[in-house]
């Protein structure tokens, strides 16, 4: 076995370190080392956005990152998303606009949509589209997801009111 | 997946050394979208994975009077999110705004889309129409070559063994020039392209006729196509449907594509005539400041 | 039972939208799903597969596999158990022989599709079992791969099974066509009809092999303890078809078979089969470790079960007032490897929308060498309907008629006899297509060039079946509902309230599970449209029995006739007494211990649905490329319990039809190896290239469900790919005989005509 890593890396706002050989994806990392198994894996080639994170702030497909990259870098997945028990606006709106089905993608889903709307709060529909198209859900065909988004804006942009 | 090792470069001397010492068994980590997806799936095999995003050259991203230096490891995302690039550089933005999708953006890099050598691979046309230049490391120092001359055949590149990319240059655009790349997937998104082109125009201050033109395009060959005569043919020409058409029938002319599960010969051949004519419409709007 | 039946108009819960039970473990990324399973001393299984399409295996050497540290196991096809050939039903998708599931899920002597297992390592990482895996050497002797339904019926096409059963799946069938068999269905004078017609429109059609595409893949994890018993934890449609084929392949007694069912990503029809399950449980009894397996997603490409191609062969007459009065259909349908593909529904789905008083439909069930077909989503209705519902759009351009006029001038209704020979059960098919003419999209104006309109119609059988529910209830007045069917969209919601209706009270009283195979009774999987529907009828039998025993509850306390007691609202009364169901709950256990009541039962079977769609489209002429514009679906779901999810079947199925019609595709090469197998090039809709798809619901009771249901599930992925075709026609003129109509053969067909 080629020679572990010793990673330390910061995890939803919490210091973190693992072992891992470097052939190991960060997604492999979260869900069989870390046991953070919020970020799914579809398709294991950057193809379906089942296993987005955040890595310094920058989205991103954890499949298509090694976890010895984590190295001094923030990390957020969905499990980081509800603060203290309290859904993340995006997370109530994908359950009242039942933004999801099987909910195999609704972790990768929630971790785009607030990378996008970090970005841009008030997304139109096309904008939504065009940063959602990486993530592949066969469910839904969408719809209900655009809706969720755009609730969620709406009440983001409410709150700061 | 196989084993390897993996070390972070913190300079280019070590980087070179390292790839020297390893004589073809290492391989540059950029974004890691092309190098991990083919490792993993065996069509690539390395010892000793080095890290380049930590070497300073690699991630600089500049622009000033004399043009735009994109630094091997800078990722797509960084790109588009340059608002100041979008003026002079537009179809760079083209570029890198649909490689993959946001979390691809987020790290594939416009270096490893050049070094990965794919025939679709959608940066490098634009970087052949703005006649941009490679600036290649190796032990002994630095050379530069004009990027059509880096890919070699799917996959393999003219950098030796022992070479990183270190950065792109493209000279800063003369007025009244423009530039536009497109490509043709079936979906709108996730796509690898049927065909892509990107062409460059630089017309007269009047907008009326071309005073040079480049033209380039993938998926056609077994590496992206710099298609040299018929970006010449528009020169001294006048801006109107004829000349571009003529020269969108030389591109068709020098595309040598094949039948896959992407597209057909006759369709690719059709695709390079419509791109070229779209992008050169494109570009010359673009030239004469119209949206486009 | 009756008793239960609702009006509309009374019903409380059923209608509305709550937020689902298992909302919130998928936000919060908890929901367990196949591979969040993690146990100690876990070993991991990776699969060997066959690089070639068909060939005979002439060894197996698997030493240096097995000399590579942390290698545990290895196993290949001798070590399974050699099983007899034994026929067993499999859902929606009739009988398969047994002997083939096992060879499916590992082969023995031939290899019979690219991606076929042959063999597979245990280790302690999935790495070190990915690279063990390339260390075993087979020797294989090629043969020729039939790769599409016309080569394997060629008379000198080689038979793929010598051992072959022919009309395993439909009989009679006639020996003489090679590596198929047939279904015949025919009434009037198919030669009389055709002569009374005025125009006869003969087309040929064909059709590529589809994926269901869900995200989640394959994954299972076995645990075969030293006791002989296992546990198996996987994702799948039903734990009971696991659990039984798993015993059969195996040969072990289903008691020592436990089946816990994980959260399901996504199935539509493709995880209720055995693939990885026998091989991870030899493994796991081999090396005495739990093993878990999970498919790369080009495995799940390459080797679970897509959706047939097809051949299909319209011819269609009709009179000049708009009467179809006689039509032919041959419809060769792809098995895959193995016979037993969805051929006897294409041929119902085709048949039964139009009275056609001269019909006949030969239908084949043809082996090539490609993955053994499962079912997706209506299975075998894209494929005939591609091709039908352009032909009715051409014969009604014929005799110039609008499409929906001629279609409603054709429809069959309810009591009109189909050609299987049952009646149509009641549903009001015009009412669905008149909606369709009265909506504001048939009529909207379509300016600009190269954009057309098109619309299909299309009819469905929603399953019945044999099926299972618990109801709980505990002493604080709170119910657990345990239902036999894996949930794969919001079924549990969809049944706690129907649960909730029937036994009058709040269904956030609800908590609502899927247990496993040892702990409620036996169930047909989720397939077919019918948990909702025919689960939900179980659960509400199920109530009425806790009523009536509630009832007995309260006539004890009161001392009076339990006759006397009734029910309203949760609210249980005799005389002047009453008692709410909340605090006659509280007394439970001092007036006769524990409520819970598991109900069994099979509910009628070809319950139809029907639906219809318009779609507007804009075709580049210059690519071939396909923009959908708008796009409206109307479905006939008898009652929509929750209604988003009811919306979100109908468009989740609506952009799998899209799917299907624009850009997917099994790609193979010239030696039957597939070239797509990633989610890059196996090109699924992403949420760039669908527009917002209305959802136009109907609701014609249906009378086998006391609320009227139907099931919604699967019809709408039927209509897409034809109502594009016809809009296709529409903005410019050519008609596609190929799906899917990718844009290199949209351009080729406007090239040609120009
Ligand atoms: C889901 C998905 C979608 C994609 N879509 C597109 C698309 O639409 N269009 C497209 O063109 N591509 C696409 N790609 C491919 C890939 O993202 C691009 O080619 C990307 O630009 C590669 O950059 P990278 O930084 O990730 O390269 P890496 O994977 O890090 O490197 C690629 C190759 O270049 C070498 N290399 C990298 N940097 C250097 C250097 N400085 N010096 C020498 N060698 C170097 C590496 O060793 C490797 O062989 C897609 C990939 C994925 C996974
Ligand atoms: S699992 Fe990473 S993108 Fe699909
Ligand atoms: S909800 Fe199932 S894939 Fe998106």
């Amino acid at each position: 076995m080629s020679k572990r890593h010793h990673v330390t890396t910061t995890i939803n706002g919490e210091e973190s370190d693992f072992l891992c050989e470097p052939r190991q994806s960060l997604l492999e990392v979260l869900r069989d080392v870390l046991k953070l198994t919020g970020a799914k894996e579809g398709c294991n080639d950057g193809n379906c956005g089942a296993c987005s994170v955040l890595v310094d702030g920058v989205l991103v497909d954890s499949c298509c990152v090694l976890g010895v990259e984590a190295e001094g870098k923030q990390i957020d997945t969905i499990e980081g998303m509800a603060v203290n028990g309290e859904l993340h606006p995006l997370q109530k709106a994908f359950l009242e606009e039942t933004g999801m089905q099987c909910g195999i993608c609704t972790p990768g889903f929630l971790m785009s949509s607030k990378a996008l709307l970090e970005k841009n709060p008030q997304p139109d529909e096309a904008e939504i589209r065009h940063w959602l198209a990486g993530n592949l859900c066969r469910c839904t065909g969408y719809d209900k997801i655009i809706r969720a988004v755009q609730r969620a804006a709406n009440e983001m942009a409410g709150e700061k009111v | 997946m196989h084993e390897f090792d993996y070390v972070v470069a913190e300079n280019l001397t070590e980087a070179t050394k390292l790839l020297s010492d390893h004589k073809g068994s290492a391989r540059i980590l950029a974004g890691g979208t092309d190098l991990l997806v083919i490792m993993r799936n065996g069509r690539r095999q390395a010892k000793l994975v080095i890290d380049a995003k930590k070497i300073p050259e690699l991630t600089d991203l500049s622009l000033n009077d004399e043009g735009l230096s994109i630094g091997a490891a800078v990722t797509c995302r960084q790109i588009w999110e340059n608002t100041e690039l979008a003026g002079d550089y537009p179809a760079i933005i083209d570029s890198a705004s649909l490689i993959g999708g946001i979390q691809v953006q987020g790290r594939a890099t416009i270096g490893g889309n050049l070094c990965n050598a794919a025939p679709s691979a959608d940066a490098i046309p634009t970087l052949i129409a703005y006649g941009a230049i490679a600036h290649i490391q190796n032990s002994d120092g630095q050379r530069q070559v004009p990027v059509e001359e880096i890919c070699q055949a799917p996959g393999q590149t003219s950098l030796s063994e022992d070479e990183i990319l270190v950065k792109l240059t493209i000279a800063k655009p003369v007025a009244h020039s423009g530039a536009k790349f497109l490509r043709f997937i079936p979906r709108n998104e996730m796509d690898i392209a049927v065909v892509n082109v990107a062409s460059m125009v630089e017309l007269d201050s009047e907008g009326k006729s071309f005073l040079k033109a480049r033209i380039a395009m993938g998926s056609v060959a077994p590496t992206p196509l710099f298609v040299k005569a018929a970006g010449d043919s528009l020169a001294g020409k006048e801006v109107n449907d004829e000349s571009i058409k003529a020269a969108a029938l030389i591109a068709r002319e020098a595309a040598t594509p094949i039948t896959d599960m992407r597209g057909t010969i006759e369709h690719r051949k059709q695709l390079v005539e419509v791109l070229t004519v779209r992008t050169l419409n494109a570009a010359v709007a673009r030239a004469k400041g119209e949206q486009s | 039972m009756t008793t239960m039946d609702k009006k509309a108009e009374d019903l409380r819960v059923v209608g509305t939208r709550p937020v689902r039970p298992d909302g919130a473990d998928k936000v919060t990324g908890r929901a367990r799903f196949g591979d969040d399973i993690h146990l100690n001393n876990m070993l991991h299984g990776k699969m060997l597969r066959s690089p070639h399409a068909h060939a005979v295996i002439k060894s197996i050497d698997t030493s240096k596999a097995e000399a590579m540290p942390g290698v545990r196991a290895v196993i290949c096809g001798k070590d399974f158990p050699v099983i007899e050939h034994k026929m067993v039903a499999q859902g929606e998708a009739g009988l398969a022989d047994m002997r083939d599931i096992s060879d499916n899920c590992m082969a023995k002597d031939k290899v019979l599709y690219d991606g076929h297992a042959v063999a597979a390592v245990a280790a302690d990482n999935p790495h070190v079992a990915e690279e063990a895996v390339k260390l075993i050497e087979v020797e294989y002797e090629l043969l020729p791969p039939l790769m599409n339904v016309r080569a394997s019926m060629a008379d000198d096409a080689p038979q793929v099974h010598e051992h072959s059963f022919p009309g395993a799946f439909i009989a009679p069938t006639e020996a003489h066509i090679a590596n198929a068999s047939r279904i015949h269905m025919a009434n009037g004078d198919i030669e009389k009809g055709f002569a009374e017609a005025d125009h006869i429109v003969e087309r040929e059609f064909n059709t590529e092999t589809y994926h269901q595409g869900y995200i989640e893949s394959h994954i299972t994890t076995v645990d075969w303890d030293s006791n002989d018993n296992l546990t198996l934890w996987t994702s799948t449609q039903g734990q009971f078809e696991i659990r039984d084929n798993l015993a059969d392949v195996l040969e072990i007694p289903i008691g020592n078979v436990k089946v816990i069912p994980m959260e399901v990503g996504g199935a539509f029809g493709g995880k209720d089969r055995i693939y990885l399950d026998p091989v991870a449980a030899l493994l796991s009894k081999k090396a005495a470790q739990p093993v878990k397996m999970a498919m790369r997603r080009d495995e799940v490409i390459r080797a679970t079960g897509p959706s047939p191609g097809a051949h299909i062969k319209v011819k269609m007459g009709v009179k000049a007032d708009g009467t179809i009065i006689a039509a032919d259909y041959h419809l060769a349908y792809e098995a895959g490897a193995y016979a037993g593909g969805p051929i006897f529904l294409g041929v119902v789905s085709s048949t039964s929308r139009y009275n056609i008083p001269n019909l006949q439909v030969n239908g084949f069930d043809v082996i090539v060498n490609k993955p053994k077909t499962r079912p997706y989503r209506a299975p075998g209705a894209p494929q005939a309907l591609f091709a039908v519902e352009q032909v009715i759009d051409e014969l009604a351009s014929l005799i110039d008629m609008d499409p929906v006029d001629f279609r409603i001038k054709n429809l069959t209704r309810s009591g009109d006899i189909l050609l299987p020979g049952f009646p149509l059960a009641p549903l009001d098919t015009e009412a669905l297509l008149q909606s369709v003419k009265a909506h504001p999209h048939y009529t909207a104006p379509l300016e600009g060039e190269n954009r057309g309109r098109g619309v299909s119609y299309t009819m469905w059988f929603n399953l019945g079946a044999i099926t299972s529910a618990r109801l709980s209830v505990n002493p604080d007045g709170t119910v657990h509902m345990s239902s036999s069917n894996p949930d794969m969209s919001g079924t549990r919601m969809t049944l706690a309230m129907q649960a909730a209706e029937a036994l009058g009270i709040d269904v956030a009283e609800f908590s609502a599970n899927v247990p496993d195979s040892d702990s409620i009774g036996f169930a047909m999987p989720t397939v077919g449209s019918r948990t909702t529907y025919s689960t939900g009828i179980v659960v509400i039998e199920a109530a009425a029995e806790v009523l009536a025993e509630m009832s007995k509850r309260a006539a004890m306390i009161w001392e009076v006739e339990p006759d006397s007691v009734s029910v309203a609202d949760g609210v249980f009364s005799s005389g002047d007494k009453s008692i709410t169901f909340k605090e006659l709950a509280h007394r439970m256990l001092d007036t006769g211990g524990p409520i819970t009541v598991h109900k069994t039962g099979s509910p009628q079977s070809f319950i139809p649905a029907v639906a219809a769609h318009i779609v507007d489209v804009e075709v580049d002429v210059e690519t071939g490329k396909v923009e959908i514009l708008r796009y409206t679906a109307f479905q006939d779901v008898g009652k929509a319990v929750h209604p988003d999810y009811v919306e979100g079947q109908i468009q989740g199925s609506v952009v799998q039809g899209i799917g299907m019609a624009l850009n997917e595709e099994y790609f193979y090469d010239d030696e039957g190896r597939l070239k797509n197998a990633s989610l890059l090039d196996y090109r699924m809709p992403t949420s760039l290239d669908v527009p917002m798809i209305e959802a136009v619901i109907l609701e014609s009771p249906n009378p086998a469900h006391p609320y009227g249901v139907r099931g919604c599930g699967e019809i709408s992925i039927i209509p897409p790919a034809s109502a594009l075709a016809n809009a296709i026609h529409d903005a410019v003129g050519v008609r596609m005989d190929s799906m899917p109509m990718s844009p290199h053969k949209v351009c080729a067909a406007i090239n040609n005509k120009s």
